[in-house]
Order: structure tokens, then sequence, then C-alpha cells
């Protein structure tokens, strides 16, 4: 394997993507990880010079919509489906830290 | 040895922008609505839901890129930045990094060394955060959506302002642009502008900036000079000390005077940027500049060189009228009306200005109309009410916009013309006040005043005092 | 009660002259359903209660003569990505085990409007990322043909009721070969239209640049009736095209006299399965016996497809994927203490490890310092490929080719090696990177008795070149 993915660089991936792996999870990502970049690294096989990168596939452009209101109270669909909720807001662990 | 050193300071300013509509829904973002009234799917990050630009806020953005002297990025995208945290339901804000709407522009200021421009990096479109609220009692937060998805713009400036006078005097300019713009009412204490500084020092004649620190939380421009001048000292007593000051991001304690860094092993500050799929990107054709150019309002030193022509009113006044649009407006509409500049720019300048200095409002706040100041002043004019008559009924008509004619009929306000009721209660203040009349008979000139006062209060000051004056001075 | 031997547009049809209720068609369905499901698992949720409920307002209306479409009556099975107001959606993800919108994806709205009765929601790849409907939290599905062998995937729920007569047709979505690779393997009819033809509002985004909803039908008319029903421009979905060549149905014809199609060499290397390649090759054939002109060439870079997808698709999907935190809806880990406990908790509890793969490395391929050596390689390489599919329909109508290297595989032989199971996207993925449309029908079996697919391409907004070949060859092949 070309790409060795470090113990840190899985941790700090963690951190960005909210997961929490067990360390057999880890391993098992180090190595996916690993192999899925030199698959990719095929790509550099391509010379790519001057080739603009294409994020969207066709040219439709400009789509917009007009400074309307048009929603009610969304209030209980909000809400619906919250796994914790006081009143009309949702209930999360406290953000601010002392 | 402070005096060696120089503060490099530039600003990130979000600004709300004064749609109906959130930027990517239908939904309304009017202030007050109970808490995720004002919600959707879309803004609620349900999944399977899809943005769709809301056209104004491309306008708005692209009219505060040209009143600030920006080029407009002819083809616009926008990207998702993405970071966790509980007021953003998608986890992911749409914003603006690889090709923001408008660049390179800039702003002039008065600072101490005269006309000075400051840099604008670039403007960029993006989505409000809902508000979280900390609930003591159970010891958790609460999230409410309504202002999630709010248009904003965040305006980068250079690093290029020195002192918290410059930053003050940078925002008032901004400030005022855009709500001549229309695009913001910018009330920092409502959050519908806010600013974040980027601040570092070094020391005096250095060519290198130093590194520099992030103070958020900035609600009042008294918060931004005490977090400028704290940060500074700050940054000093560490240089002073032979410590290095870290790259961070700090809040600052207006109440206690002090920043905290907002640090966090679970904030790794990668915020993975790419273009966002779900948006189509934007071309903006030389019509459609054309359009929002030709929208552009007359500005602040476009007005002020019309108002010497036209008005002839002096630079103070105008310096004073023009400093926001709507202050413009009525001034101009109540010229329109009464033909008497001179006396509008007074009431204005003088009352008007008082009173909003009093209650910490703003000049975009006053409600009152033309029709209504014309007609206080026509009432003035005509003798029908004296001067603190006419201050009073202003400061009614000031908070809640009444009819002056009517006010002054309603409550008798109106100034005696019959002589010989005058006449009666002179005669009386005068048998009652022997004093004082004695004084005045002895040449005592300035003991008319007090008798002059005593005939207003007897008169419930429906009087005209200049009248007073003369009949007393006739029977005395 | 015996099955009813309709396609969808048949039994639109008998509904419509009276000799089949709406309801009746909705009991026959659940009886077939109650009859398979047990082996093949094709649903998530079957409701049956609010199906016959339907059944029978909807006939109402087609007696009123208020509907009088082709698929008014017609049971149908909606993947379980597809949001559908007061009915669970799971994506078939313990995440959202519990989730039900309170909205209708805009094309699932388009087949109500059109008299569609929905009996309920088909399994899935969690969050449709896998190949084989194996990485369902709610197990596996089977595929009709063979239950030791995988229906395919991700729509693999679709594409099996399809083909075991658990619905008379299905919806389904492709991002990578999602609609087109299951179809195959099911012996069935899947198409995935031009990006932007099928509105994606209210389908549980993947990734967003290449996702788009398609049908699953028991023929080429059928496909055409579904996609003519759910196409069109929606203000809610800014990608949607604005179209007006929506009448698919008017391509149903098999005039291909001068259809010039090419036939990618690189389709048929190493890699594909030797009956797999005569099936393909045969069904070339058979249309070029009507008319149509068949020609080799050379496709180029089809091998930098996969790295270039996986490398887009777990990016946007990392970003799409970071929605469901614990907060407003689905899935919340019970202990944990203070925020980021709770979504890492969360999270890690809630998806699967095929899920959990592509978000680590679309995390990865996106964070600071890897941003342009990874994802915007990635774009590049795309704007290639979209080049090469330009240059090759400068010279040709359609593209034919097989769809899947092999045929269905057995039950867990792929999620052992992932870029394995990656690699049996190899001819499918493409079309997504460039947007095109393409579908998938059934040239034959292999030895085994297992299905196997015959792709046919069309450059963007050609569905009906597609369309029209693919009938054209529907009724002229015969299988042996």
């Amino acid at each position: 394997m070309a790409n060795m993915i470090s113990d840190e660089t899985i941790d700090y991936v963690g951190i960005l993507a909210k997961l929490a792996l067990s360390d057999e999870e880890k391993e098992q990502a180090k190595q996916d990880m690993g192999k899925m970049l030199d698959y990719i690294d095929q790509l550099n096989e391509l010379d790519t010079s001057g080739v603009e990168p294409m994020s969207h596939v066709f040219s439709v452009h400009n789509v917009f919509r007009e400074d309307v209101v048009t929603n009610g109270d969304g209030r209980e669909e909000t809400l619906a489906g919250a796994p914790e909720r006081s009143g009309d807001t949702f209930v999360v662990p406290r953000t601010f830290e002392e | 040895m402070e005096k060696s050193y120089e503060t490099v300071i530039g600003l990130e300013v979000h600004v709300e922008l004064a749609t109906k509509t959130k930027i990517f829904c239908g939904c309304s973002t009017a202030f007050g609505a109970e808490p995720n009234a004002h919600t959707c799917p879309v803004c609620t990050g349900m999944p399977g839901s899809l943005p769709v630009l809301n056209r104004q806020v491309l306008e708005y953005a692209a009219a505060v890129g040209l009143a600030t002297n920006c080029e407009i990025t002819r083809e616009t995208k926008f990207d998702r930045k993405n970071y966790f945290y509980p007021d953003n339901p998608q986890n992911y804000q749409i914003s603006q990094l690889y090709l923001p709407i408008c660049r390179n522009g800039y702003v002039e200021i008065e600072a101490e060394e005269g006309h000075k421009k400051i840099g604008i990096h670039e403007i960029h479109m993006e989505e409000d955060a809902g508000k979280l609220i900390h609930d003591e009692w159970q010891d958790c937060t609460l999230v409410d959506y309504n202002r999630s998805g709010v248009p904003l713009i965040e305006i980068v400036s250079e690093p290029d302002m020195r002192s918290a006078e410059e930053v003050i005097a940078y925002l008032e300019k901004l400030r005022m642009l855009i709500q001549y713009l229309g695009a913001s009412d910018c009330k920092l204490q409502e959050g519908s502008m806010r600013a974040d500084v980027n601040l570092s020092v070094r020391e005096a004649g250095s060519g290198k900036l130093g590194t520099r620190t992030e103070m958020k939380n900035l609600n009042s421009f008294r918060a931004i000079t005490n977090a400028i001048e704290g940060e500074r000292e700050r940054q000093i007593a560490l240089l002073e000390a032979g410590e290095n000051v870290i790259q961070e991001t700090r809040r600052w304690d207006d109440t206690k005077g002090e920043s905290y860094a907002m640090r966090s092993k679970e904030d790794a500050q990668d915020y993975r940027y790419f273009p966002e799929p779900d948006l189509t990107p934007i071309v903006i054709s030389d019509e459609m500049l054309a359009r929002i150019r030709a929208g552009q309002p007359e500005f602040r030193e476009e007005k002020m060189e019309r108002y010497r022509k036209e008005y002839g009113l002096p630079d103070y006044d105008i310096d004073i009228l023009t400093q926001s649009r709507h202050m413009a407006e009525l001034f101009e509409q109540t010229s329109a009306i009464c033909g008497q500049p001179k006396k509008v720019s007074n009431w204005l300048m003088v009352q008007t200005m008082q009173l909003l200095k009093e209650k910490a409002m703003d000049a975009e706040d006053i409600c009152f109309s033309p029709e209504h100041l014309a007609k206080l002043i026509a009432l003035t004019d005509a003798k029908a009410i004296n001067s603190s008559v006419a201050k009073e009924v202003f400061e009614v008509m000031f908070t809640s916009d009444i009819d002056p004619e009517q006010y002054v009929e309603e409550k008798g306000l109106k100034t005696t013309n019959d002589a010989g009721e005058l006449k009666k209660v002179i005669e009386e203040v005068i048998a009652a006040n022997p004093q004082s009349v004695c004084d005045y008979r002895n040449g005592k000139e300035k003991a008319i005043g007090f008798l002059v006062g005593q005939t207003m209060k007897a008169m419930k000051g429906k009087a005209d005092p200049a009248a007073v004056n003369a009949m007393l001075k006739e029977l005395l | 009660m015996e099955r009813l031997e309709y396609t969808a547009v048949g039994l639109g049809s008998a509904i419509k002259s009276g000799k089949v209720t709406a309801e009746a068609a909705v009991e026959a369905v659940l009886a077939r359903i109650k009859e398979k499901e047990s082996a093949l698992h094709c649903y998530v949720t079957v409701d049956e209660e609010g199906a016959l409920t339907r059944a029978r307002a909807v006939q109402k209306r087609i007696d009123s003569g208020e509907l009088t479409g082709a698929l008014a009556g017609v049971p149908v099975a909606v993947k379980d990505n597809l949001c559908t107001k007061g009915m669970r959606t799971t994506c078939s993800s313990r995440m959202l085990a519990g989730f039900v919108p309170t909205y209708t994806a805009h094309a699932v709205q388009k087949l109500e409007q059109a008299g569609a009765v929905i009996i309920g929601k088909t399994n899935m790849d969690e969050f449709a990322m896998g190949s084989t409907t194996e990485t369902s939290a709610f197990g596996v599905t089977r595929n009709p043909y063979n239950e030791a062998h995988v229906p395919g995937g991700s729509s693999g729920g679709s594409a099996a009721a399809v083909a075991a007569g658990e619905c008379f047709y299905a919806l389904g979505s492709d991002t990578g070969g999602s609609i087109r690779q299951p179809a195959s393997f099911c012996g069935v009819v899947g198409m995935k239209p031009t990006y932007g033809t099928v509105s994606r509002y209210g389908l549980i985004a993947y990734g967003s640049s290449l996702d788009q909803i398609g049908p699953l039908s028991q023929d080429v008319t059928d496909c055409a009736a579904v996609l003519t029903a759910i196409a069109g421009h929606d203000d809610k979905d800014s990608t949607s095209l604005q179209r007006e060549d929506t009448d698919f149905m008017s391509a149903l014809h098999e005039d291909v006299k001068g259809l010039r199609i090419g036939i990618p060499r690189d389709y048929f290397s190493d890699g594909l399965n030797g009956e797999v390649r005569e099936a393909v090759m045969a069904a070339a054939k058979v249309l070029e016996r009507k008319g149509a002109v068949i020609e080799e060439f050379s496709l180029g870079l089809v091998k930098y497809a996969i790295p270039c997808y996986y490398t887009i698709a777990a990016a946007e999907a990392s970003s799409n994927l970071e929605r469901f935190d614990g907060i407003k809806y689905g899935y919340r880990t019970t202990e944990f203490e203070g925020l980021h406990s709770m979504y890492k908790k969360t999270r890690s509890e809630g998806f699967g490890a095929e899920v959990k793969r592509r978000i680590m490395l679309g995390s990865f391929v996106l964070s600071s310092g890897y941003y342009d050596a990874y994802y915007l390689k990635a774009l590049r390489v795309k704007a290639l490929i979209k080049k090469a599919f330009d240059d090759a329909f400068a010279k040709y109508d359609l593209l034919l080719g097989p769809v899947a290297p092999t045929t269905a595989p057995k039950l867990g032989e792929s999620l052992a090696d992932p870029i394995q199971m990656y690699l049996g996207d190899i001819y499918t993925i493409s079309v997504n990177l460039a947007g095109l449309p393409a579908i998938s029908v059934p040239c034959g079996t292999d030895s085994r008795g297992l299905p196997i697919g015959l792709q046919l391409i069309g450059d963007c907004y050609q569905e009906k070149k597609i369309l029209c070949a693919a009938y054209a060859y529907e009724q002229q092949r015969v299988f042996e």
C-alpha cells in the first residue's frame, strides 16, 4: 500500500466526520482508506493540466425564486420528528462551555 | 514602550439583508415569531430538501458591491462550508469561497491624516444560522431555526485599519452605504450587522504582519472599541513578555472587559469547502449588471453636492441631514411641502437628533411623516403656537406620528390672540409681584423676564412671548 | 388470490375498461407479497391499509372520469430513500428507522397525481451506498431468480419487487448504476434519465451531482409511461431541467433504421464474463438486423471512471449525511456526555460500516491539504470523461454495452473486498459522471439462469432514442 494512513489521520478524520471508531474499526478504516487512495491515485496517470474542474455537468445557470413568502407556520412539522423537544424548540446538550 | 507598536486591523462584517424571505426558501424573515414558526424542510435541513436562491439576495449583494467599488464576479458560485454545530441544521453552511460575488473594492473614510481608502477583499453571500438559547434550569441548549437561512452578506476588508476610530469610521461608512441602498437596516444591537475583528500588532515600521486573532461577539460600537483596545494590550503584553500570539478565535465579554479563546479539540477548523452541487452557477450578464447599476440610489456625496446647490444650506446642516437616507428623504419631502428647507433642517438637526440620542435610536427608526413636520412648521410660522409648545408637540409627534394640527386643537394649545384676556392676566401678575415690578422700574431690565415667565405660566404656555413682553412694558 | 399477469400499462387499461378494479390490483399485489416476501424481503414497509384506502379513492376518481392516465390505479413500490409524507422513510438505515417525513418527494407526488397507488417502500443499500442491497440495516433482499444470489443494488428491493410481481413497477434512484445494475440482475427494465429530468426534491441525497430518480419496470413500454409521469421541471430543485420533450410514449416504435450505435471496445475487456459478452453482442446483432448501424470504437478513460466517481460521490455523501446528527429527526444515542459525544455516538451507532467507510473517505478527500490532489483532480477527470462521451456522441446516436461485468453474485461474496465491489460499477458509473440517460433491458440469462442486462446509453436529452432502440430490441428478442 503506497498510502499509509496514520492513527492521527484517522482520528482527525473522525473529528471532521463526527464518527467515533473502535480500535478494530480504526484498523479497518486505515486499511480501507489506504487501499482506496492507492486506487484513486490512478487518476494521476492522466494529465489534467489546463482542464477546468467540472462541478456542474450542464450549463444550467441563474435559477432563482422570487422574494415572496410562500410558507406559513412550520412549527409542528419541523418539530414532529425531534428526538427531544422543549416547547417549540429542539433540545441539545449544552453548547456553551465555561 | 507601547508607542513602538502598530495595530493592524481587518474586519469581517456580516449584514442581514432586508429581504422578505430567506435566502433558499419561502419562509419569512420577520422578527419576533414564535420559535421555529418560520421554518420549513429547506431551512431545517430535512432529508431530501433542496435550496433555491432568492433573486433579491443576489441583487442586494451586487448592489452593495457596486456601492463599495468592487469588481462583480461575472460567474459566481456557492460552496458548502462543513462544520458541526446545532445552530446549523445541515451541519454545513451554504456560503461562497472560491468565486465570491464581489472582489477588490474599497470605501473611503475620514481618518486622522485625511481621506483614507479601506480595501475590501471580497463580499460573499451566505445563510445565517439558527439561534441557540441556553437553558440554565435544565442545563441544556434550545434551538430555534427562525433565523436559519436568513440571507447574509459577509464583507471582508483588507487589514487596512490602524485604530478603533478607523474601524468605527469604516463601519459607519458601510452602514450608511447599505442603508442608502435599502439592502439592510444594519443594526448592531439587533444583530442585523455584526463585525468580527481580526487584529495583530507589530513593531512600528515593520513591514511584516504579526499573528492575528479573530474577535467575535461584538454587538455595539462601544464593545468593538473596547475589544480592540483590550486585544491590542493583550497582544503587546504577550510580545513584551517574549511570548507568541496564537492564531485563534476569541470571544469578547464586554461586561467583564475580557476575551476568551474559543478552543476545543473537537473544533478542527477544517471546513472542507466544495462547490454546492444543489445550486447552479450564476452568470451575471451585462444587462443584469446595468439594471442593478441603474437601480442604485443617489449616494451621500451626490446628495451633498445637490443640497448645496438646490437648498443653499450650510455644510454643517448638509453633513447631518445626509448621514442617513431616511433623514435625507424626510428633509427633501418636508421641504417640498413647506418650501422652507432651513426650518426643516433645523427641526431635523436639532430636535430630531437630540431625541434620537436620548432614546438611543437610529435615524432609520424615525416614524413621523413629512406632512406632519410641515404642518408643525406652518403652525409656528403662523404663530398659532409658540416655540416651547411646538417642541412639546414635536416630541409627541416623534413618538407616535400624531397630526400636529389636530393635536394642538384637541389639547387647546393654540396661542391666545385675545388682547383683553392677556391684559387681564398681566395686570394680575403685576399685582402679585410688586418686588419685581419695583426692580424693573428701578432699572433692573432683567426683572421683566421673570414677569414674562409668570405670565406664560398663568396662560398655560398659550401666549406669544413677544406679545407678552411688549404688553408688559406698556403696562409698566 | 391469483397473480395478475399484467404489465403496469396493461393493468392501467384493464382498470380503465373495468376488467379489474384498483382495489383488486392492490389485493393481488398484497397476496403476492404475503407469498414471496418472507423469502425475498423486497420491502422495508408495506402499507396494506393505506394502499387499500388509496386504491378505493383512486377508483372513484377513475370512475368519475377524473383520472384517465396510463398508470391510474396501478400499484407501485417506492425506494425507501424517497420521502413519503406520513409513511416512514428509512434509507434502510438505523439512523432513520423511525423517520416519518412531513412532505412527499416531487416524483412520488407526480405519480400520485397520475393515480398511482403506493404499496410501500422498498429495501436498498443503506443510503444507496452499495451494489447488492446487503448493506441494508434491515436485512438483505434476495434475487427472485435465485434466492442464494443478491438482487443487485442499491435499488435491489425495487428491482426484486418488480421481478417477483410484488408490485407492477417501482421507483429507484441511480447514483452510479443503482437502477440499471439491479434491473440487470433481476431481469427487469431500469432507466436512469438525463440528470435534471426528474426532480430530486424529496430524494434523500447520496451524491447530489450524480443522483437521479428513475423507473424499474417489467418492459420498455412501462418504463416510458412511468418516465412520462415523473419527468418535468420542478421549481424546488435548482438543477431540474426545463424540458418539453417528455412525451416518452411517442418513442415506442421499432424503426431503428440508420440509427448509429457505437460499441465501446473498452466495455468488452478482460473483466467481462463470457456469457454476458455473448448475450450483449447477440442483442447488438438483433438491432443490426433491424437496420441499426453498429460499429466498435474506443471510448477511452473507462477505468478512471471508478476512482473519479468514488472520490466525488464520497465527498458529496460526507457532506450530505452531516445533517444526521441526532437533533432534528432520526436516531439519537441514549447515553452521551456533552454535544460532541452525542454527535459521535449517534452517528457511529446510526450508520453502518459501508456508509461510515464512504463518509471517512469523503471527509478525507475534502480536508485541508488534500482537496486539490483528490477532489479537484476528480472534477478534472470528470470533465475529461464528459468530453470522451461528447466525442462519441458526435459519431453515434447510442452506445451499447453490458450493464455489469457479471450476473448477480452470491450473497456475502461482495462486501469483503470493497474495491472489487466498486469494480462491478465500471460500465454504469461514467454515465452518472456525464449526466447521461441510460437503460438496462433484459437480454438473456446465463447458464445458471441468472438474468443479463443490455445497456443503451444516449447523449443528454436523448431518452427517446434509447427507448426506441430498447423497444425495438424487446419486440424482437428471443430468449433461449
